[in-house]
């Protein structure tokens, strides 16, 4: 059993991932990003991100805390508007259609059919408190995409067996340990099939012994092929399962390419200096 | 795993339990002095109320069941479940209009809460049962055109029931707003975020995830307004709404027994407020899933489950 239902013309992806990258002319990547800007107030968080993610890739966003990286990660799936700059996921800009030359704002039905497509996977892992588990990654099939509840329960049972926790599906999130919450939350995320997961720094709520399970979870949704932005400080993660590594640092991606590039061989001072504190 | 675990000794239940502690308690002699005392006192009432032929308890017992007091009951019943039914309803959306980012919604829906929850009930029942006075005619048409859909006189349209229950209703959607309103509030905005992110759009969000996480934040302070509302009915008599009141004033104007048909009313009064802390009971345990382990049993389980055991 697979975590992941595939089109047939996307079930190839994990084969082709070391040149995943390479095919980038003919289907646009996943996530593109050029020169994005967002500030809070008077605050500029990001000043200009260039960043690029190909179809099947998984990118791990690394750098000090406040130099953007949630923020960029939110603004992917539209929780946060872009100032300033082009983002677009899968050749669509994120939050606006483009018709005649003009960018069109989004209504916000459109920006949630948007959404379906992007997992998402928080901190705080954010479960519906008063529901089961089984109830939480049920909710969105029957409610958004109108899935009949039969088969939304019986898609929603394998994929808390494959996140190990068939046995707790009728156990509510204040019954379950942190990793647990935390693999309910992908789960809930992956029963809307979507085409990217973002993770927000998805083990730093985590006491240290639970963050294994649920990294665990994440590597195998990298082998099957699943497009993953993934915002971590875990740097063995990156090391093993990341295709591309991104350092942030100030509101600018200040460093970029395979992980053995930037964990091994960091060309830039600020790079340097932060895995020096974090390895 | 099995291999470390033989290498860790495992602690093994004691076989002989330690000797159970034997100690002097402490006395309390001023908890035996206070009980006395306070015993005492709640004796006499018991015993002066009961003795005190103005009580009058045949009269008590012939109005309890009687035709007039049973329908004025009948009133109270059906204007308190429909005002607090207006109330809520009315309060979510209120409460929606506060919260929402539509600054017109924001300033009238803050507007409507100042004035209703600013003025006395009593001033604004006696406004409602006199509102004939203030617009003679009703007409119901597209405003500032000649458009007329329907016109009435407003004392036709208007009679004291319906007026009883424009006020109580309006009154209490102004505060049921402010308790919905704190209630959505308490709700994590992560839990939004999550909704959102799986495609959900904010009514939905709002329906699906919010407010059923408001509820248990809302529902002990719904209950309060429940039992105030059950007895500001009473008030409902300055417009002889014809509630339990109005019709208990109306019997001791005429036969000027008011102490025995003033407890029949608190009777009545006390017995109702009773039963409603029973679905307040349940709907807390409803909507408290997944928080935490169940908590006590609500409304009359409570006193059924008094422990007698539980040190004082």
């Amino acid at each position: 059993m697979t975590l992941l239902r595939r089109t047939p013309s996307s079930t190839s992806r994990a084969t082709e991932r070391p040149g995943a990258a390479g095919d980038a002319s003919s289907t646009p990547p996943m996530v593109l990003a050029e020169g994005v800007c967002k500030s809070f107030g008077h605050l500029q968080v990001l000043q200009g991100i260039d960043f690029e993610v190909a179809r099947g890739e998984v990118a791990v966003l690394l750098g000090p805390s406040g130099s953007g990286k949630s923020t960029f990660l939110r603004c992917i799936n539209h929780l946060e508007k872009v100032d300033a700059g082009r983002l677009s996921v899968d050749g669509e800009p994120v939050g606006y259609v483009e018709r005649g030359g003009r960018l069109h704002e989004l209504r916000e039905k459109e920006v949630a059919a948007r959404r379906t497509e992007i997992g998402m996977v928080f901190q705080r892992f954010n479960l519906f408190s008063h529901q089961t588990a089984l109830e939480n990654v049920v909710e969105a099939p029957t409610q958004v995409k109108r899935l009949p509840r039969r088969v939304a329960e019986e898609r929603a049972r394998e994929l808390l067996d494959r996140v190990g926790l068939a046995d707790k599906a009728g156990s509510y999130p204040s019954q379950l340990s942190g990793g647990q919450q935390q693999r309910v939350a992908i789960a809930r995320a992956l029963a809307m099939d979507p085409k990217l997961m973002l993770f927000d720094e998805p083990t730093s709520a985590l006491d240290p012994e639970l963050v294994g399970e649920v990294l665990d979870v994440m590597r195998d949704l990298a082998r099957e092929g699943m497009t993953m932005v993934v915002v971590t400080h875990e740097i063995g993660f990156a090391r093993e399962v990341a295709d591309v590594v991104a350092f942030m640092d100030g509101g600018v991606v200040v460093e970029t390419g395979r992980p053995d590039q930037v964990l091994g061989r960091p060309q830039h001072e600020r790079t340097r200096s932060f895995l020096s504190k974090v390895l | 795993m099995a291999a470390t675990q033989q290498g860790s000794s495992t602690i093994e239940p004691a076989t002989v339990q330690p000797p159970r502690l034997e100690a002097v308690p402490v006395r309390h002699p001023g908890r035996w002095v206070a009980a006395v005392l306070v015993g005492l006192v709640a004796l006499s009432v018991v015993v002066s109320l009961a003795k005190n032929p103005n009580l009058d308890w045949p009269t008590v017992r012939r109005y309890l069941f009687s035709d007039l007091v049973l329908s004025g009951l009948w009133t109270t019943v059906w204007l308190t479940v429909a005002a607090m039914a207006m109330g809520v309803v009315g309060g979510v959306v209120v409460a929606v209009m506060r919260l929402s980012a539509n600054p017109v919604l924001r300033v009238v829906s803050g507007a409507f809460v100042w004035v209703f929850r600013g003025t006395p009930v009593l001033v604004q029942l006696i406004f409602w049962g006199f509102l004939g006075a203030f617009y003679p005619t009703t007409t119901i048409g597209i405003p500032f055109t000649d458009v007329v859909f329907f016109t009435g006189r407003t004392s036709d349209l208007v009679p004291a029931t319906v007026a009883a229950l424009l006020a109580l209703g309006l009154n209490e959607m102004a505060y049921a707003s402010e308790i919905i309103r704190a209630g959505i509030q308490s709700v994590d905005s992560g839990q939004v975020e999550a909704a959102h992110s799986l495609g959900m759009t904010s009514g939905r969000t709002m329906r699906r995830i919010v407010l059923p996480q408001a509820m248990r934040v809302i529902i002990p302070p719904m209950g309060n307004e429940t039992i105030t509302m059950l007895k500001t009915t009473a008030l409902v008599s300055v417009i002889s709404g014809h509630d339990l009141m109005s019709n208990i004033q109306a019997a001791y104007a005429q036969n000027f027994k008011v102490i025995p048909l003033l407890v029949v009313a608190s009777a009545w009064y006390l017995a109702l407020t009773t039963l409603l802390s029973v679905p307040q009971g349940w709907l807390e345990r409803r909507f408290g899933r997944g928080v935490a382990a169940p908590g006590p049993r609500g409304g009359l389980g409570r006193l059924v489950s008094f422990r007698p055991g539980a040190s004082s």
